[in-house]
């Protein structure tokens, strides 16, 4: 697999992964506020799919219709369809793309739930990978406790509920995400993740990010022609 | 149920009422396959008939299942676009065709485990001849012919259960047009290959995506050990043929 960057693409796509309560999404948002207002031609994708393919997902989720497979599959769908349609388009278009989230949260996820790593590794092998990809390392309890303070309902797959790990949602939980944090560790080099310290405060880990991103991307083929 | 036509048949229903028991036949997937299952516990029969539309599947399924019914077997039927998870959608896409392809190819792939893993394999296990309207090397071909990476499509798919037996029903591209034109007075969009500008003229395409198709198949035959039908010949030719290669199944041969 290739980066953007080595395929020639003139845009460049910056990732972040990470458990839930990482605090991941607040980093690319103010990594997204600060290259806006230098004026670099930057585009968040937020995952947002056709109706088309989240109905099917959300219909799935909703009435716990879902193997570890047919789970791995819709998403590797619906992964497919912001690719063709919205990713690479704009990568032609020579922007700086940010993602929350990109394949690695699959190859995580659809491990833990026992589908075979090569199978799913194969089927997203259609996608360029990141020119940077940030892994928000936050120790297990200090992501669990932001979730879990937060927002007490916890959904069925996203608790791992499937997986029949515990009968009580937070204890599965807190297993699951335990195993996906295993994961993301265990891909860590091979895929040249930028390892961030994500138990320190928000302004430490920003200024790390905005250095790393300047220093690796040349921000000033990126900007917008002033007016 | 009631046998109204009589095909010729090498094996009628005995009189005395003595079903034949079905010789267990080892399972395999076709790569790495689904987690968890106990491929040994698989006793039925997976069957498949391919062909493109037009080419009798349908009629030469529902022949099947009656003989195999009066044979005392119970069956259970798949097809593509079936599944609960994803059917609405993917036949919502295809009117639209609003989605690319590598989108389009892993809904249907989707459709398919649902199908496997809801339907094919709990049917199997419970000694069931699970007769499928098309497989995956149909979902394959497509995307072959469409340029994709066959690599990756093997990948995909090796989640499959290698079936028992693949009847490949073959006929002419001729054939086809007249049988499309009796069904449906119409040619499909699809089954025209019009997505990939072949020609603007829908009975050219029709032709030539049709031969591309058969192209492909052919290909896959080899690695795939598809039994290719003669399927110009009358219907009742074509089932006599059929039931007399699904007595072999059958008997574990």
């Amino acid at each position: 697999m290739k980066t953007f960057a080595e395929l020639n693409f003139p845009g460049r796509l910056v990732a972040v992964e990470g458990l839930d309560g990482s605090g991941k999404s607040t980093q690319i948002y103010l990594l997204k506020r600060w290259l806006e207002l230098q004026g670099v031609k930057v585009f968040f994708s937020e995952w947002n799919s056709s109706e088309l393919v989240k109905n099917a997902t959300s219909k799935g989720k909703k009435r716990e219709l879902l193997t570890p497979s047919t789970f791995s599959l819709i998403h590797a769908t619906d992964f497919a369809d912001r690719y063709e349609r919205q990713l690479v388009p704009l990568m032609r278009a020579g922007y700086i793309v940010l993602c929350d989230r990109y394949i690695f949260t699959a190859f995580a996820r659809d491990t833990v739930r026992g589908c075979p790593p090569e199978w799913v590794r194969g089927i997203y092998n259609f996608a360029a990978l990141p020119d940077l990809t940030f892994f928000f390392n936050a120790q297990l309890e200090v992501s669990l406790q932001r979730i879990l303070d937060g927002r007490p309902q916890l959904k069925y797959f996203e608790a791992g509920m499937d997986l029949r790990l515990s009968s009580d949602p937070y204890e599965s939980f807190r297993i699951f995400q335990g195993r996906i944090l295993e994961q993301y560790l265990a891909m860590s080099t091979e895929f040249s993740f930028l390892v961030m310290d994500a138990n320190r405060p928000v302004e430490p880990q920003q200024s790390i990010v905005r250095q790393l991103v300047a220093t690796k991307i040349d921000l000033s083929k990126y900007k917008l022609p002033e007016s | 149920m009631s046998r109204s036509k009589r095909s010729p048949v090498s094996r009628t229903p005995a009189g005395n009422g003595r079903v034949l028991i079905p010789r267990p036949s080892p399972k395999r997937f076709y790569g790495h396959g689904i987690p968890g299952v106990n491929l040994v516990e698989l006793a039925g029969r997976l069957i498949v008939v391919e062909g493109a539309d037009g080419s009798g599947r349908s009629t030469q399924i529902a022949r099947l299942v009656q003989w195999l019914e009066g044979c005392g077997h119970a069956t259970v039927q798949v097809g593509l676009k079936r599944s609960t998870l994803v059917s609405e959608e993917l036949e919502q896409a295809k009117q639209g065709n609003i989605l690319s392809h590598i989108t389009l190819s892993l809904f249907y792939a989707t459709d398919f485990a649902d199908q496997l893993e809801n339907i094919i394999l709990p049917a199997l296990k419970a000694g069931f001849m699970v007769l499928a309207d098309r497989y995956i090397y149909t979902l394959m071909v497509r995307d072959l012919v469409r340029g994709m990476d066959e690599k990756w499509l093997k990948n995909l798919y090796g989640i499959a259960l290698v079936p028992d037996a693949v009847f490949y029903l073959s006929v002419s591209p001729e054939q086809l047009v007249q049988r499309n034109f009796a069904k449906n007075q119409a040619l499909d969009y699809w089954e025209s290959g019009m997505d990939l500008g072949l020609s603007r003229d829908m009975f050219d395409s029709f032709l030539q995506y049709q031969a591309l198709v058969e192209k492909q198949f052919k290909r896959l035959q080899a690695g795939y050990a598809f039994t290719i039908v003669d399927g110009d010949r009358p219907v009742q030719e074509i089932s006599g043929e059929l039931q007399q290669r699904m007595e072999l199944v059958l008997a574990g041969r």
